[in-house]
């Protein structure tokens, strides 16, 4: 009886902390090999076939294609320089440079991966169309309210990443440091 | 107190292995991973234009509104393919990708050097029996070989500035992959 009760005790508990250990390292985007510059993180490996078992799950499960490594690198950031989660009722500055890249992308998706609905219909920007100051960097401001310059419109969505994304760049596996990849400065400013 | 220790100890390594093997087989068991919804609106071994994604519907999520995006979801089971794409004038992509969704190459306009990417992909078994003594050599003629029978090719072509897209449509319209 006793024996039986350990069993069934032991199993419930191991499916429990088994599963729950799952989605919780699915869910909560706690994958290995990560790259952090600042306030982004990009997994070049992913990109690769050495991706790691819960980059694989992650994908499998999100239902993206992630950048191949011959193609780009994507860089994710939710949240600022000082750690607080980006909000789209804040205005926030992006400023600064980026690696060296052929072309880049910036684009502003919530936390499912959606394009956000904004009354100027603008999700990002690309490496051509950006306004630079005199000495090539740029600022970019999101928030939810327009604004002159470069503005990305957040469409008032509590929360929000940002993805930048280099092509045809040499950044990739061997960079560990800003140094090797100045990466744009995300400050926050005022609130709705 | 030391049995429900033990019972304890056991509870948690198998919570371990619980752990470690639905992570691993997660990817399998997906239904709703890239592949499958791109199954749901490409035919097997033709190229389709997938539409810009916008904030109401994206086939995939994450997707680059940048870019002008066409998938070839090959089938090897019956020959190899041949694959050709035009670049574009800004820049051109080709990614290959396992039934599994592992990226495991990818091209782009400029290491191409050409005006067109053109390659042959095949699995590893179909290029072993490949013949050596062809005049044609390794150099004329990029061979790529795939892991999975089945899988996908993604044709990704920028549009820097909204202007661009008809022409960067175009040429991705005339991007081929067919049986040889």
């Amino acid at each position: 009886m006793r024996l039986l009760f350990g069993t069934v005790l032991a199993l419930v508990i191991a499916a429990a902390i088994g599963l729950g250990a799952t989605w919780i390292a699915l869910t909560q985007g706690t994958a290995y090999g990560g790259v952090t510059i600042g306030a982004w993180t990009g997994w070049p490996k992913n990109g690769t076939q050495g991706i790691d078992p819960y980059a694989r799950a992650m994908v499998a499960r999100s239902g993206e294609l992630p950048v191949g490594s011959g193609d780009g690198v994507a860089f994710y950031a939710n949240a600022d320089d000082a750690g607080l989660a980006l909000d789209g009722r804040c205005d926030v500055l992006l400023s600064g440079i980026t690696p060296q890249a052929r072309f880049w992308t910036l684009t502003l998706y919530d936390p499912e991966g959606r394009l956000v609905a904004n009354s100027a219909q603008r999700h990002g920007f690309t490496s051509q169309e950006i306004i630079r100051n005199a000495d090539g960097s740029f600022d970019i401001t999101v928030g939810p309210r327009a604004r002159p310059g470069n503005w990305l419109p957040t469409g008032g969505v509590d929360k929000y990443l940002l993805v930048l994304r280099l092509y045809d760049t040499p950044i990739g596996m061997a960079m560990r440091t800003g140094r090797d990849a100045p990466m744009p400065a995300i400050t926050k400013r005022a609130c709705l | 107190m030391i049995r429900l220790a033990l019972w304890l100890l056991g509870a948690l390594l198998l919570a371990g292995i619980v752990h470690l093997a639905t992570v691993l087989i997660l990817p399998r068991m997906a239904t709703q991973d890239a592949y499958a919804r791109v199954s749901a609106i490409a035919p097997v071994n033709a190229v389709v234009p997938i539409p810009t994604p916008t904030p109401e519907k994206a086939v995939l999520p994450f997707m680059d509104p940048a870019f002008e995006v066409s998938i070839c979801r090959y089938d090897l089971s019956r020959g190899p393919l041949k694959f050709s794409v035009p670049i574009s004038q800004a820049y051109t992509s080709v990614s290959f990708y396992t039934r599994s969704d592992i990226a495991y190459y990818a091209i782009n306009d400029r290491a191409a050097g050409r005006r067109v990417i053109e390659l042959d992909l095949m699995t590893a078994a179909q290029r072993a029996e490949l013949p050596e003594n062809e005049d044609i050599t390794a150099a004329d003629r990029l061979i790529v070989a795939s892991p999975t029978t089945t899988g996908l090719i993604v044709i990704r072509a920028l549009a820097p500035e909204t202007g661009w897209i008809p022409a960067v449509r175009s040429a991705l319209a005339s991007a081929q992959c067919r049986p040889q």
